[in-house]
């Protein structure tokens, strides 16, 4: 059945093309189902691909089609073909059952906009560009969907464009991860000049750049260069410092795209890559991998601190997510490819939730984001509300919801290369547990903030909030469930119960680090961590809930760290005044240049046309003097 | 095939420079007051022209490296000038390209007035790019490069918006500069090729190409000359200010074509009469020109950034797209100057759809001022769309045709020119800037006043652009059959440098270098 691979991307390629063609047609709610359906049918596929693989022996859990030659050119064969195997499928799976889930959220979160159809276009063309990304069976395939989807990134962003900063957010979301993707590509033409193909693994055309063969003869300084380079694309698409800046600002776009791409798969790419090159990680300096894991912790911490002061409630969030992703990537920095695949799974779940809930709050509140103006909201909304808990809860670490497992996978890993790494996460993992249940709090628990019905004066400014209908409730119940249970992929209670890691051995197993803790360490960290995330909720429930202690917010963290403005003023200010300078240079010195000689030219030609008197005598003497000359250049000329 | 000899067949490529100029003969003779006639007329003659460039297309034989098709009649035999025409991978869909934008920008506007002149010389200006691509006769050649300097310079002059005589007279007297270094070096090349073979004078490309014998010296100042008049052309850093004038004044079928077709006359010419004629000068100044290529992809793009003006914006992301070709052509490597073949379809495509579009704006609007633009998106949601993908193509995106060019440029570079690549490279995050920059001005917000009322992309307009998305999204997804065909004739190129570069006096021979050189490092 690994045959049907095809089909994975085909369906919401096909949803694409024809919601293009006739989603206006369609209208509300058809088109919204119809691309739910294909999304829904990119799942079923991969469920059969995933049973097809499954029922093949461990060590051949490897399928590569190719469609056909895309770039043939000389000795560079690049092929549209798609690379089966644990990692891609499981990618794959969990790319296209939450996005079937978001996809039906959105049919009745988008309901009543003028471009409803318009939506689940980009929606599909997303599912479509992420599909390539995770199955490509070479870099530029895998490149192809990067691009893509960060053009469907740049397209739902500005979607409300007629608002000025949506705009601006979709182009700063373009820019910055082109900025990475410059990495990603530079990386391509190393690999291609240092061993002649681009395609992972080898098929009938190509050699393969992981291939064991391949991998041990290439210098370790060249290994350590394309994977730097494609590390150079994952800080741009995955948001880490010092690229992450759009993230933040990305949620301009409707919530949907915030939980589907800016939470649970486009910004994973970047750890889905390093995993796929992870033998070119393994093979290079030591430097790189240590590189990654500091800018992962640093990332996790910087962006954790940030969310503790943002009031808007989405901004929480994409905080939150930049810090997980930051997790993930200490992960790999660490060699825990697995422990970075599960939690970018588990994190899929609950802050696909997260974002969804908070969509449900937005929807609910008529389009309210600020955090300070909510309140007591789980009488109003009261599914919403316990989703939202579970997801807060399984974020924050707390047995036996998912994110404990994960999040714990990685602590460990990190403990296993520097006490250090390990403790810059516990701070985290603190912090990450204090910011949500702050933002838990503060909108689902105490008195509401808003002007209800009941204690409104002017009833024009009473909200009466709502909950969800049940296209968004479910998906939202659905995800509930697996943030709860999703911890079961991998528990480290015994080698049995390691499900996860047994299926991406294959993949992982030459550059997976093993790791030498004792079992009563590793019980401890683990306990004591989630004692403590438990403890920082308290403390959070001091300041949010009971009021007893004034909140800390400074506005340094508010302003987050004034990176961000520091960046804009620069591009701004300097930035821009260079490449006005650029301009002005064009126009004065070269363009004024050119006109310069033109000038001169006119003005020798006027001094020359007095030379043009019309007497016939004068013009007889010129010619006089010219034969003259002649006939004294051919004597000479002869004599010589 | 014996030099000189006259080649049988069917007169396809000759009939196909004359079809055109005739059909000028027949506009110029019809009735004045009759301009839906003369229009009729010239689009029947160009469609007749893209058919006979698709026949050409057909009967090419994609296996075969060198010139076919060929025409040869004796001209002026006393200086062995000819008529000779034919074509190889490398014209093939740069003649295809002329064939399908001349209907295409002429279906897309219409001139203000004088309709007959206006198409008149559009079609000599048709006859003049395809023989300029399919003259093997360095006179010949010269000709029509001069030839086509003419139909443009009264188009921008006569149908031209604002400060159009100054355009057009800056556009005229820098080129012909250049042609002046060129026919110099031209006439000197037949002259030294005579002297060092023997036999009569000629003036034939492939026999001079493949009889070598002229100094090594004397071959590099003979490259320079036609070197100057190509880089004008093309335009290169930093002789490259006439293009934003002659772009921005012409009218919108002139800038269809002149950036379509005519940049790339400078970029086909660098190919055929740099790298094929002085292989040996080629690999010696390669570095001189991928530098000024590579300055072109990032000070265009700087300055394209800052322009208020959204047809100079375009104009100058010529410089920066044309840039990456030169570099694609002088990486001498096989996927450098694939793409670089490649890529000037891919421009004539997207940046000839882009000023397609730019007109249909500046027809409703009467400015192309950004500043005055706003939210147009939310006036004309189909024709933002076709802008985006449009925007997508030349910003290379993956999937559409520009990615595909300047990729294998890319890669092909890097081969050779390592870190000039590393630079490049970043040409395509400032194509981003410039491009989504002056999207939002013009297409998002909401629209004020003057802008709500902007009309929605007409049929008719929608079907002019439409092979062009259609070629574009093609060639993205499967440039196979059109790399197919350019591959055999690159290749023998490439052999024919290798071969040729070892004319130099110290002896080092140009190899292109293979992938996988880490291999042979161990």
């Amino acid at each position: 059945m690994v045959e049907l691979v095809w089909l994975i991307p085909a369906l919401p390629l096909f949803g694409f093309l024809v919601l293009l063609v006739a989603g206006r047609k369609l209208g509300e709610p058809l088109a919204g189902w119809f691309a739910t359906l294909m999304c829904g049918g990119a799942f079923a596929a991969s469920v059969a691909v995933l049973i097809g693989l499954f029922n093949e022996p461990e060590h051949e859990r490897q399928f590569q089609q190719v469609l056909f030659d895309w770039l043939p050119a000389g000795s560079l064969k690049v092929q549209l073909g798609f690379l089966v195997d644990p990692l891609s499928i499981t990618m794959a799976l969990f790319i296209t059952g939450v996005g079937a889930l978001i996809h039906l959220y959105s049919i009745g979160y988008m309901h009543g906009d003028p471009k409803y159809s318009k939506f689940f276009v980009y929606m599909n063309l997303f599912a479509f560009s992420m599909l390539m990304l995770v199955l490509g069976n070479n870099l530029l395939v895998t490149f192809l969907g990067w691009e893509g989807v960060g053009a469907c990134s740049y397209f739902l962003i500005s979607f409300w464009f007629t608002d000025e900063a949506n705009a601006s957010a979709g182009k700063k979301a373009f820019v910055t991860n082109r900025i990475g993707d410059w990495g990603f590509m530079v990386a391509t033409f190393v690999a291609f000049s240092a061993t002649g193909t681009i395609t992972y693994f080898a098929n009938g055309q190509n050699i393969g750049l992981l291939d064991e063969g391949t991998i041990e003869g290439l210098a370790a300084v060249t290994a350590t260069a394309i994977a730097a380079l494609l590390f150079f694309g994952a800080v741009g698409k995955s948001a880490q410092l010092p690229l992450y800046l759009w993230l933040p600002d990305a949620m301009a776009g409707p919530t949907p795209v915030s939980a589907l791409i800016h939470a649970a798969t486009m910004v994973t790419s970047g750890v889905y890559l390093m995993t796929r090159v992870s033998p070119l990680l393994a093979h290079g300096y030591t430097w790189l991998p240590t590189t990654i894991a500091v800018i992962g912790a640093l990332t996790a911490l910087f962006a954790a601190t940030v969310a503790v002061a943002q009031t808007d409630i989405k901004r929480v969030l994409a905080y939150s997510t930049v810090s997980q992703l930051g997790y993930m990537f200490l992960a790999v920095g660490s060699g825990a490819y697995v422990a970075a695949i599960f939690h970018m799974v588990t994190h899929a779940f609950f802050k696909a939730l997260l974002f969804l809930g908070s969509g449900s709050v937005i929807h609910g509140l008529h389009g309210e984001q600020d955090m300070r103006k909510m309140g007591g909201l789980r009488k109003f909304m009261p599914i919403t509300a316990v989703t939202f808990i579970i997801g807060w809860l399984a974020i924050a670490g707390i047995p036996p919801f998912a994110g404990f497992w994960s999040k714990d996978d990685i602590l460990l890993a990190a403990f296993n290369k520097s006490p250090a790494l390990w403790f810059v996460g516990f701070v985290t993992a603190l912090l990450t547990a204090f910011y949500m249940s702050r933002q838990v709090f503060m909108v689902f628990f105490g008195k509401p903030n808003f002007e209800t019905a009941e204690s409104a004066d002017h009833s024009e400014h009473a909200v009466q909030p709502h909950e969800s209908p049940w296209t968004m409730a479910l998906p939202l119940v659905v995800l509930a469930g697996l943030s709860i249970g999703g911890g079961a992929l991998n528990l480290p209670f015994s080698h049995d119960t390691k499900f996860l890691e047994h299926w991406l051995t294959p993949v992982v197993e030459a550059s997976e680090t093993t790791f030498s803790i004792a079992g009563t360490t590793q019980t401890g960290l683990a306990i004591g961590t989630a004692v403590l995330c438990a403890a920082a909720i308290l403390v959070a429930a001091q300041i949010y809930l009971r009021h007893k202690r004034a909140p800390i917010e400074p506005e340094v963290l508010a302003h987050a760290w004034y990176y961000d403005e520091a960046v804009s003023a620069f591009v701004a200010g300097p930035g821009a005044t260079a490449f006005e300078g650029a301009a002005q240079f064009d126009r004065g010195i070269i363009d004024g240049g050119v006109n310069g000689v033109a000038a001169l030219v006119r003005f020798g030609a006027s001094k020359l046309r007095l030379a043009q008197t019309g007497y016939v005598r004068n013009y007889a003497l010129g010619i006089a003097v010219g034969a003259f000359v002649l006939v004294g250049l051919f004597l000479t000329r002869a004599g010589a | 095939m014996e030099i000189g000899a006259h080649v049988p067949g069917t007169p396809l490529l000759t009939a196909l420079i004359v079809v055109p100029f005739v059909g000028a003969a027949i506009v110029a003779l019809l009735p004045r007051r009759r301009p839906d006639l003369t229009k009729m007329i010239a689009v029947l003659i160009t469609v007749l022209t893209g058919a006979l460039s698709v026949a050409v297309l057909v009967q090419f034989n994609q296996h075969d490296a060198g010139f076919q098709l060929q025409n040869h009649h004796s001209w002026i035999a006393s200086f062995g000038i000819s008529w000779t025409v034919g074509v190889d991978g490398i014209s093939l869909f740069l003649i295809v390209l002329t064939g399908l934008l001349f209907p295409i920008a002429i279906l897309g506007t219409d001139p203000h007035h004088d309709h007959k002149a206006f198409y008149a010389w559009l079609l000599v200006l048709e006859a003049g790019c395809l023989g300029v691509f399919l003259a093997l006769d360095l006179f010949l050649f010269f000709v029509f490069f001069e030839i086509v300097l003419v139909p443009m310079y009264f188009l921008i002059g006569q149908w031209g918006y604002g400060n159009r005589t100054y355009a057009a007279l800056k556009f005229f007297l820098y080129t012909m500069l250049g042609s002046a270094f060129m026919l110099v070096a031209l006439i000197g090349t037949a002259v030294f090729h005579q002297k060092a073979v023997g036999g009569p004078l000629t003036f034939d490309l492939v026999t001079i190409a493949t009889q070598p014998g002229i100094d090594t010296n004397v071959a590099r100042w003979l490259f320079l000359g036609f070197a100057v008049a190509f880089a004008i052309k093309v335009p290169l850093f930093p002789v490259h200010t006439w293009l934003p004038d002659a772009h921005t004044e012409a009218p919108t079928a002139g800038s269809v074509i002149l950036a379509g077709v005519m940049l790339k006359l400078g970029t086909y010419g660098l190919i055929r009469y740099g790298l094929y004629l002085f292989p040996e000068a080629t690999v010696f100044f390669a570095p001189g020109m991928v530098t000024l290529g590579v300055i072109g992809i990032i000070y265009g793009a700087i300055v394209a950034t800052m322009q208020k003006d959204l047809k100079r914006l375009v104009a100058y992301s010529s410089v920066a797209h044309l840039g990456f070709i030169v570099l694609g052509t002088f990486a001498l490597t096989q996927q450098g100057i694939e793409g670089g073949v490649l890529q000037m379809v891919n421009h004539g495509l997207s940046t000839g759809a882009l000023f397609l579009l730019v007109g249909f704006i500046y027809d409703r609007r009467h400015t192309r001022e950004i500043a005055k633009l706003k939210g147009l998106q939310k006036a004309a949601p189909v024709m933002a769309g076709v802008f985006t993908v449009v925007m997508l193509s030349s910003i290379g995106l993956p999937g559409l045709n520009g990615f595909v060019g300047e990729y294998l440029i890319l890669i092909g570079s890097f081969l050779t020119r390592r870190w000039w690549t590393v630079v490049a490279a970043t040409g395509v995050i400032l194509a981003a800037v410039y491009l989504l920059w002056a999207y939002q001005r013009v297409f998002h917000g909401e629209p004020d006043e003057e802008n709500a009322s902007f009309a929605e992309m007409k049929w008719t307009e929608g079907l002019v652009i439409a092979p062009l998305i259609a070629l574009i999204v093609f060639l993205g997804v499967y440039p196979k059959p059109v790399l197919d065909r350019i591959q055999p004739s690159v290749e023998a190129l490439i052999a024919h440098v290798e071969v040729g570069s070892c004319a130099a006096p110290d002896g080092n021979c140009y190899h292109q270098p293979d992938a996988a050189s880490d291999k042979a490092k161990r």
